[in-house]
């Protein structure tokens, strides 16, 4: 109860309960050709997206910010890599897919430096300076493809996404790969203490000597290449560059993902660990939506619900409450041993 | 504790402010039963027993001060009975009714109002919508806003303040904000106000205003909680104090049978640091013909400084006196770069320097511990020990500092500043206000600074902390650290500093050189000088 991850652990452990109850081969694993199958690694897989971009918003999140313009990052990225491939001879040239994927991070990480200049050298405030990209980010795409959506058929490119590497698909770890890299870099280093520092008291921060604006614009350029990766996978995916449908309020995801796993919105402490378990728990309600046949009418009403839930389960009132009531029976069990001991006997 | 008498029980007693007919008039009734009956408060935290069997009641028609250091509980106290913290053991009666406080606003409706030092108004409202904020006179559902702004417009004058009710409440000073906050519990027809350090932020003129509302509210029956950190000011409106030391009640004394130096030694437990070795450590020649540490010329800003020379010397201290307001802070500021000057030149050392960033002097090893602790200091989410290596950490860039370096860094400085309790994990915004001020003065010596600047460093400080501080401060720059020193007492600056630069009106006015000053002459000068002349 005392750990912070305690509730986003148990309303995971719960979820996956209730579908293996419900229908026994969620939890089956079957191995076939030298690969894992089955709805758990589906989750795994398909939680690549959300959880890169989760990511960045939780960097950015502890800085007292927000980013809105990681779905826009993610098509402009997808636009990027697929014009590059789609324009070059050979789309099945392993070297065409490397270039299109670095152009498609440069450019995310451009605009994520743009978004970086706007928060912390004009001093916009960040949900207005990433509304900007959000809203123009999807035109920039559009512009790119020429008012198409470009599809391609490329076998490296669709690795990214569908191949498997020893057993589990890669994009699972690509994920692990980048939340790896986002904890060393700021557990190891102190980066991650001076970003909480600046989000809890920056003015505080500054007076002691903390270039804030450094660190804030790096939490905006990491959001940028972490969208810009999630996009490149969502493009593999369909193996189409989409602006529209690319990311589509992925933004709004990954602020649930951040605060269920109990990040604060108001900035400062920050939980890789925990966004990592709010992923998973929002990815795992996706999958039973569909794996449960929850109709589509539906699904929106039964999303809500169970995050009513979680958010419910984790208020601090809430706990509170439940602590007062705890006591106040341990008290009056003591209060009234002798009634109890009649009874009993 | 012996005047206390048995308690009586009135239930139903129940005073209002407005009646005419009870005024008590003389200070310090002893004839009345108590209107708050605090018995065997006890609340302890993780690992901490904040308040242990503590008895406090509260009479109406008199003023009565909570007195202790730091973390004594005092703070803790104020919570139970406003209600912010629910008690583990023990009872609260107020009114003769026994009261079990769920929230401040339980303690709102059993008539205990509260002011804290930090006023909780809505600034961007008018005064009037404030002073009646919830309790809006309606007519037919809708809000009768000219009765609201009649109606606190008699609630103001009869504290004797008249202002536009229509103005925006941050238009006004802190006092008047303050004085608005008061009318406001009259409103909630408040029998009991609890005043949390209210002076802390005013001028002598302002605390002179609050203290006759204070007195004519006691007049009227209302029972008043005081709490300061100024001896004075407890000694001038107090009737009772209320002594608590480490959680626990050392005893309740009228104010005529308590002279100060009984009164100081009961809350900190032994006599005080001896406050003359201080200023004979201070009294010491200072080189001055060697090549200044910091040397500032003409720097100013428009519309906030005029341009100021200042100079310190190697292990010197130079205080700035001046009253609230009179760009004491503003100076300061723009020496560290915190703010940017428009005007002047800055030399560190000899070395012409631009002063354009925090990061920019603490690199030239100029430190700077600001004012307002709350908001330019502590990071109140993180831990003591994260706080104290901020500033280090900040200097490092990325590379973390090694753990061991780090706890020993973190275990020398908390040390040797005396941080209570000793606990490098402790969250910093749990700390006590000395504790919280003792973190940052560790902050920054941790940096090794050539240059510390301390902005009202004893704000809001007990006096066994106080003294520690100060005497902390002569013994480094006894050391060879230099100090810049501002502080509004007075005494204080002058027990300190070799020199003390005098500001007034947003400019320096002069310097003194402190050996040769005494309290009056320094008053005199920052009221008088070059008044004749500079108009």
């Amino acid at each position: 109860m005392k750990h912070r991850l305690f509730w986003p652990v148990a309303a995971l452990v719960l979820l996956i309960l209730i579908n293996t109850v419900a229908r026994s081969q969620f939890a089956s694993i079957t191995v076939r050709d030298g690969r894992f199958y089955g709805a758990l690694i589906d989750i795994l897989r398909n939680s690549a997206p959300l959880m890169l971009v989760s990511l960045g918003m939780t960097v950015v999140i502890a800085t007292r910010g927000i980013d809105l313009s990681v779905g826009a990052v993610m098509a402009v990225s997808g636009a990027v890599a697929l014009t590059i491939i789609d324009s070059s001879a050979d789309a099945n040239s392993l070297g065409t897919v490397m270039v299109a994927v670095v152009v498609a991070i440069l450019a995310s990480l451009l605009l994520g430096v743009w978004n970086g200049f706007l928060v912390s050298a004009i001093g916009i405030q960040p949900i207005v300076a990433t509304l900007v990209l959000m809203l123009a980010g999807r035109g920039v795409a559009l512009l790119i493809t020429g008012g198409f959506i470009t599809t391609v058929n490329s076998t490296p490119f669709s690795f990214i996404s569908t191949g498997y590497l020893v057993l589990l698909p890669f994009a699972f770890f690509i994920w692990v790969a980048a939340v790896a890299a986002v904890g060393l870099i700021e557990r190891r280093t102190a980066l991650g203490v001076l970003t909480e520092a600046v989000g809890i008291n920056p003015e505080a921060s500054r007076l002691a000597g903390v270039r804030s604006r450094g660190i804030i614009w790096s939490a905006y350029a990491a959001s940028g290449v972490l969208s810009g990766i999630a996009g490149i996978i969502y493009a593999s995916n369909i193996r189409a560059a989409d602006a529209n449908a690319a990311g589509q309020f992925i933004e709004l995801y990954a602020i649930l993902a951040v605060v269920l796993g109990g990040t604060s919105l108001m900035g400062g402490k920050f939980s890789i660990a925990g966004t990592v378990v709010g992923v998973l728990i929002i990815q795992t309600l996706e999958s039973s939506i569909l794996f449960l046949g929850v109709s589509s009418a539906q699904s929106p009403v039964f999303f809500a619900a169970v995050v009513i839930v979680v958010v419910v389960l984790q208020s601090p009132p809430l706990h509170r409450f439940v602590r007062r009531l705890a006591s106040s029976v341990r008290s009056r069990r003591l209060t009234e041993p002798t009634s109890d001991l009649e009874a009993a006997g | 504790m012996s005047d206390r008498g048995p308690v009586r029980r009135r239930p139903g007693r129940v005073l209002h402010h407005k009646s005419k007919a009870k005024r008590v008039t003389s200070s310090g009734n002893t004839d009345h039963p108590p209107i708050v009956e605090l018995r065997g408060i006890t609340i302890s935290f993780p690992g901490v027993l904040a308040l242990d069997n503590v008895d406090f009641s509260l009479r109406p028609g008199e003023v009565h001060a909570l007195m202790g250091e730091n973390g004594a509980g005092k703070s803790t106290l104020i919570k139970a009975l406003t209600g912010v913290y629910s008690i583990d053991s023990g009872s609260i009666d107020v009114a003769g009714n026994r009261q079990a406080f769920h929230g401040t606003s339980d303690a709102e409706a059993a008539g205990i109002s509260t002011m804290y030092q930090e006023i909780n108004l809505c600034t961007n409202l008018s005064v009037g919508e404030n002073v009646m904020l919830g309790h809006e006179p309606r007519k037919g559902g809708r809000i009768d806003w000219k009765a609201v702004h009649r109606m606190a417009a008699e609630h103001l004058e009869g504290l004797g303040i008249s202002i536009d009710t229509r103005s925006l409440l941050s238009n006004h000073s802190i006092a008047i904000q303050q004085l608005v906050a008061i009318s406001r519990a009259m409103v909630l027809d408040a029998k009991v106000l609890v005043l949390d350090e209210p002076t802390s932020s005013l001028d002598r003129g302002e605390v002179e205003q609050l203290f006759a509302v204070i007195r004519d509210l006691r007049d009227r029956g209302a029972a008043i909680l005081f709490v300061s950190h100024f001896l004075d000011q407890v000694y001038e409106i107090a009737d009772r104090i209320t002594v608590l030391r480490n959680g626990k009640l050392v005893g309740e004394y009228l104010v005529r049978d308590l002279p100060r130096e009984a009164l100081v030694t009961k809350m900190i437990g032994h006599a005080l640091v001896d406050l003359a070795a201080i200023s004979s450590t201070a009294a010491r020649d200072i080189d001055r013909t060697d090549v200044p540490i910091l040397r500032a010329s003409d720097v100013g800003r428009r519309g906030v400084l005029e341009p100021a020379d200042v100079e310190v010397f190697d292990g010197e201290i130079v205080g700035i006196a001046g009253l609230l307001g009179s760009g004491r802070t503003e100076l300061v500021r723009l020496l560290y770069g915190a703010d940017r000057a428009d005007s002047g030149q800055i030399e560190v050392a000899g070395a012409p320097t631009k002063m354009t960033s925090p990061r920019h002097a603490i690199d030239h090893g100029v430190a700077f511990s600001s004012e307002d602790r709350r908001e330019e200091g502590i990071v109140s989410d993180l831990t003591v020990a994260e706080n104290i290596l901020l500033g280090i950490q900040a200097r490092e860039g990325f590379r973390k500092i090694r753990r061991a370096k780090q706890e020993s860094v973190v275990f020398e400085y908390m040390t040797a500043l005396d941080v209570r309790p000793a606990d490098p994990n402790m969250i910093a915004g749990n700390l006590s206000g000395g504790n919280q001020q003792k973190v940052l003065i560790a902050r920054w010596l941790a940096t090794a600074p050539e240059l510390l600047i301390l902005d009202e460093p004893t704000r809001g400080i007990d006096v066994g902390t106080k003294a520690d501080l100060q005497r902390k401060v002569a013994e480094l720059s006894e050391q060879g650290l230099s100090v810049i020193f501002i502080s509004s007492e007075l005494e204080e600056v002058l027990r300190l500093a070799q020199r003390v630069v005098v500001m007034r009106d947003r400019k320096c006015i002069g310097e003194l050189d402190s050996l040769n000053v005494e309290l009056d002459g320094l008053i005199d000068f920052i009221a008088n000088e070059g008044k004749g002349s500079a108009a």
